[in-house]
């Protein structure tokens, strides 16, 4: 126990010398995030003779991460708010499935069977929510249920078989580029282009209202330099991938999710009851939160991320298969662990998820191009999610 | 000397960048009750920490002389081989084993590590004989009241053959009696030899039991007083704790009273899972414009019940009655609802069911009305600042930012923002459920003069409190509750902690 004047000095204590302390203190959890992530790019890259961060391999890396990234969105929520989903591998499997019954089998229009399937994962999602949210069923054990029900459902509906091929539309979803008739593929240059001039624009915006409302904020010459980093990194991955074919449908895709989800997470009442819930459920609830509300919703859109997902997946297969979708839910429940959530719920962000996804990605990419077997891959990634949630673990106990 | 059982001689700590006490002082004669007070923050539970080993030897300097012999404790399990024991104030009991389990856990009866459960028992139910608790030791410990746990504790540490008891806040959660029990046990033992220290904030106990005590301020050892020789009460332990004199406990407020803005009638609530118990028995009462009205009762009288059901139900079943709020009929479907018509709840478990400790503090400040702070769902995180750091400085939270975790503060200020929340939501009627409860002396002031401050701009105030100098101190009127009913309705000038103490033991005549 200390005197408030004994915290005040140790609060002052903590003050930093230098901005770029500043920065680092601050964030330090987010950027030895980047940090571990550059380190195993950076890693690979070597080890595979610099076939890691080829073109087509980026390319590879985006279209092969997208279904887990789009899961570890929908994960983070839910283990924000202090459950977990065992259940989304086989959602995705079944909503791949679906999807290829009404596809192949019905011949439903593309779009038709889209909506018809996310409908699909938000009735799943919703059914999972009731248990959790107002029967108050642990999530793990509902989810768990979940996982062998629709993996049970999934082998009904195929029969046991796959069903193949999707229409070319469908697969285009996936495996398909933004349209561009030129050879240099101007228009995924261009975007980054535009994107960039968005970027600098809101954050020049946002840094002037903390200024005029005489909040603290980053020197000048660190803000340009993060300014300069930002769209250089940015134009880079353009570049990068416009070399190749130009931008993938899917990066589109998941770009807009990342996007709408981070800001609802950080910046409206609705993500900001997400975390109240997760920190203290009771004290949200008291302070007028719908929590059981809430708790269901985030499993409605679960659900319906599993179902993008499975689309995704069965899009890129060109199939739908009763494997599908298998160990799906590990890999987007480490990479939101790995992504800095808390398992006790109320810690955790958007683009923690994806760095955390892109650790796992990179690694699985990585190891596969040094021609190591599955066997060496998944005990590797054990070790892997182990030692980043030791890490945090640590360095909390330090900072408390 | 031989009648000293511990001396502790120039006591320094350090945590990193803070020195949490310095050069401190602590002698405690052999068969005496040794108060130790001090301000929440003083340094009096790292003090403890020391003696019974949680922070090993040489993690701090000094020496600990234990019945003559220097000691060098590296963990709990040495200091409690000596016999000195600990019960903090956040009980260490398993709620799901049985008492005599709980009594010898770690300190097992048994033969090549299979335990002899004929011996357990029997010592055990020697042991609550000795503690005076009449309860069979199977009995699990989620089955017994608070105030029995305490017991099971006690009886825990005498099992270790105790030479010093250390009890940290023993009567923080007991109801008058309980602590009553307890506090005639602790003399018990007294007279049997037992030396103990005890950590309280509640001074008339210290005046009743102790036969001397330390006093310690930021950190240091201010003075060792002889209860008898110096001739010490209230208001001189208060002196020496806040280092100057507080004249009043309770800010000075004229009260400025208008029409009656809260109804109550008729409210009966039953059990949420047991739905034929009645918690709350047909209650009504009512709150004017201005006033602070108390409600008084022991502990399950059924307090925080009758406040949760009417925030919103969100406590009990099958709820019945009317509230009528500025002349009109109210419902209250939800806490939300509830909300949006004006009402506020400051909770009694202030960790638990009031703050997000995660949370930075602008965030538990905003929770309760993010409505006022967005626009169309977003929120305006400016806007948002600006109105947390305004009620840092209104409420004066010692923090040097709103973007310091809610968890890193002390107990004063963390009540501070819970009410900067609720004064946030803008509310006319707020119910205040023990607001001051283990908060140290300084502070409960400063929350004093935020009530009446409150009261005075014509809002409504319910203060639901178990210390009854608070309620004489601070309320115009006091209700009086036992056993889920209203039993008494004291004016301020009526009032006195003997009448208030008549009603609340008072039982209601059923016709």
């Amino acid at each position: 126990m200390q005197s408030h004047a004994q915290k005040e000095r140790n609060y002052s204590s903590l003050q930093p010398k230098s901005p770029i302390k500043e920065l680092l203190k601050n964030n330090m959890r987010q950027y030895s995030m980047i940090f571990a992530l550059i380190v195993i790019m950076m890693l690979f890259q070597v080890l595979t003779s610099g076939l890691l961060l080829q073109p087509l391999n980026i390319t590879n890396l985006i279209l092969q991460n997208s279904y887990i990234l789009i899961l570890a969105i929908g994960m983070m929520l839910v283990i924000i708010t202090g459950h977990i989903d065992l259940s989304v591998g086989s959602i995705a499997a079944f909503v791949g499935a679906i999807s290829a019954i009404l596809m192949v089998n019905y011949e439903m229009s593309t779009f038709g069977a889209v909506v018809v399937s996310l409908l699909v994962g938000a009735l799943i999602g919703a059914w999972q929510g009731f248990w959790v949210a107002y029967v108050k069923i642990p999530a793990f054990i509902v989810t768990l249920a979940g996982m062998l029900l629709f993996r049970g459902l999934t082998m009904i509906v195929l029969e046991g078989k796959s069903i193949a091929p999707f229409p070319e539309t469908f697969q285009k979803m996936s495996s398909g580029f933004i349209p561009d008739g030129s050879a240099a593929n101007v228009v995924t240059l261009l975007i980054g282009a535009v994107l960039s001039v968005a970027l600098v624009i809101s954050q020049v915006k946002a840094r002037r209202t903390q200024m005029k409302f005489d909040f603290d904020v980053q020197s000048k010459g660190l803000f340009l330099l993060k300014m300069i980093g930002m769209v250089v990194l940015l134009n880079v991955f353009t570049y990068v991938l416009a070399s190749y074919e130009g931008i993938p449908n899917v990066l589109i895709l998941l770009g807009i999710l990342i996007i709408v989800y981070t800001y609802v997470m950080r910046k409206t009442k609705a993500g900001r009851h997400i975390y109240a819930i997760g920190g203290n459920e009771k004290a949200a609830q008291l302070s007028g939160i719908k929590t059981k509300q809430m708790t269901f919703w985030v499993f409605v859109n679960m659900g319906v991320l599993s179902a993008l997902s499975g689309l995704i997946f069965a899009a890129r297969l060109n199939a739908a298969t009763p494997k599908a979708g298998n160990l799906f839910e590990l890999d987007a429940i480490a990479a939101c662990f790995i992504g800095g959530a808390s398992a006790y719920g109320g810690i955790g962000t958007v683009p923690g998820a994806i760095i955390g996804g892109l650790v796992m990605g990179i690694m699985n990419n990585g190891m596969s191009l040094l021609g190591l077997g599955i066997d060496w891959q998944q005990g590797i990634k054990g070790l892997v999610l182990l030692a980043a949630v030791a890490f945090d673990i640590y360095n909390k106990n330090k900072a408390g | 000397m031989t009648d000293v059982i511990l001396e502790m001689r120039g006591i320094t700590k350090e945590f990193p960048g803070v020195k949490a006490l310095s050069n401190v002082n602590l002698q405690v004669k052999k068969g005496e009750i040794h108060a130790l007070c001090g301000e929440n923050g003083a340094g009096k539970s790292t003090l403890m920490k020391v003696l019974s080993g949680v922070y090993p030897h040489g993690s701090y300097t000094g020496d600990i002389l234990f019945d003559g012999n220097v000691c060098e404790f590296k963990n709990i399990r040495q200091s409690e081989e000596r016999g000195i024991v600990i019960i903090h104030q956040e009980l260490a009991l398993i709620p799901y084993l049985s008492i005599a389990e709980n009594i010898f856990l770690g300190n097992e009866i048994s033969k090549n590590g299979v335990i002899d459960w004929n011996e357990t028992m029997m010592r055990t139910k020697e042991l609550l004989q000795k503690v005076g608790l009449k309860e069979s030791p199977q009995t699990k410990v989620e089955d017994i009241g608070v105030g029995k746990q305490q017991l099971v504790e006690i009886a825990k540490a005498l099992a270790k053959d105790v030479k010093l008891l250390i009890l940290d806040e023993p009567t923080a959660s007991l109801n008058e009696n309980d602590s009553k029990n307890l506090l005639n046990l602790l003399l018990e033992f007294k007279g049997y030899g037992m030396s103990a220290i005890m950590i309280s904030h509640k001074l008339n106990e210290i005046e009743r039991v102790a036969d001397s005590m330390t006093i310690i301020r930021d950190g240091q050892s201010i003075e060792t007083l002889d209860m008898k020789k110096d001739n010490v009460n209230q208001d001189r332990i208060i002196k020496g704790m806040v280092g100057r004199d507080l004249t009043n406990r309770y800010p000075e407020r004229t009260p400025k009273i208008g029409e009656t803005i809260f109804e109550v009638e008729n409210w009966t609530v039953y059990h949420p899972t047991h739905a034929d118990r009645k918690m709350i028995d047909n209650v009504s009462l009512h709150i004017r414009r201005g006033e602070i009205v108390g409600v008084a009762g022991l502990m399950g009288a059924g307090r925080t019940e009758l406040a949760m059901s009417v925030f919103g139900k969100s406590y009990g079943k099958k709820i019945s009655g009317r509230i009528v709020k500025n002349g009109q009929e109210v419902q209250f479907p939800n806490v939300t609802s509830a909300i949006k018509q004006g009402m506020a709840y400051v909770s009694e478990d202030r960790k638990g069911n009031g703050l997000i400790l995660m949370d930075d503090i602008k965030q538990n400040i905003t929770l309760a009305s993010l409505d006022k702070i967005s626009k169309r769902a977003v929120i305006d995180e400016n806007k948002e600042m600006i109105e947390a750091e305004n009620y840092r400085k209104k409420l004066r939270i010692k923090t040097p930012s709103v973007l310091q975790k809610a968890g890193n503060l002390s107990g004063g200020n963390q009540q501070k923002i819970v009410l900067s929340k609720w004064i946030f939501s803008e509310p006319d009627i707020l119910i205040l459920d023990e607001p001051t409860r283990g908060i140290d002396v300084g502070a409960k002031y400063e929350i004093y003069s935020i009530i009446n401050e409150l009261a005075a701009e014509g809002k409504g105030i319910l203060l639901i409190s178990s210390e009854l100098p608070e309620l004489l101190g601070m309320c115009d009127r006091v209700y009086v509750m036992n056993e889920g009913s209203i039993t008494g309705e004291v004016t301020r000038e009526e009032a006195n902690q003997e009448t208030l103490m008549m009603y609340m033991t008072k039982r209601k005549v059923r016709g």
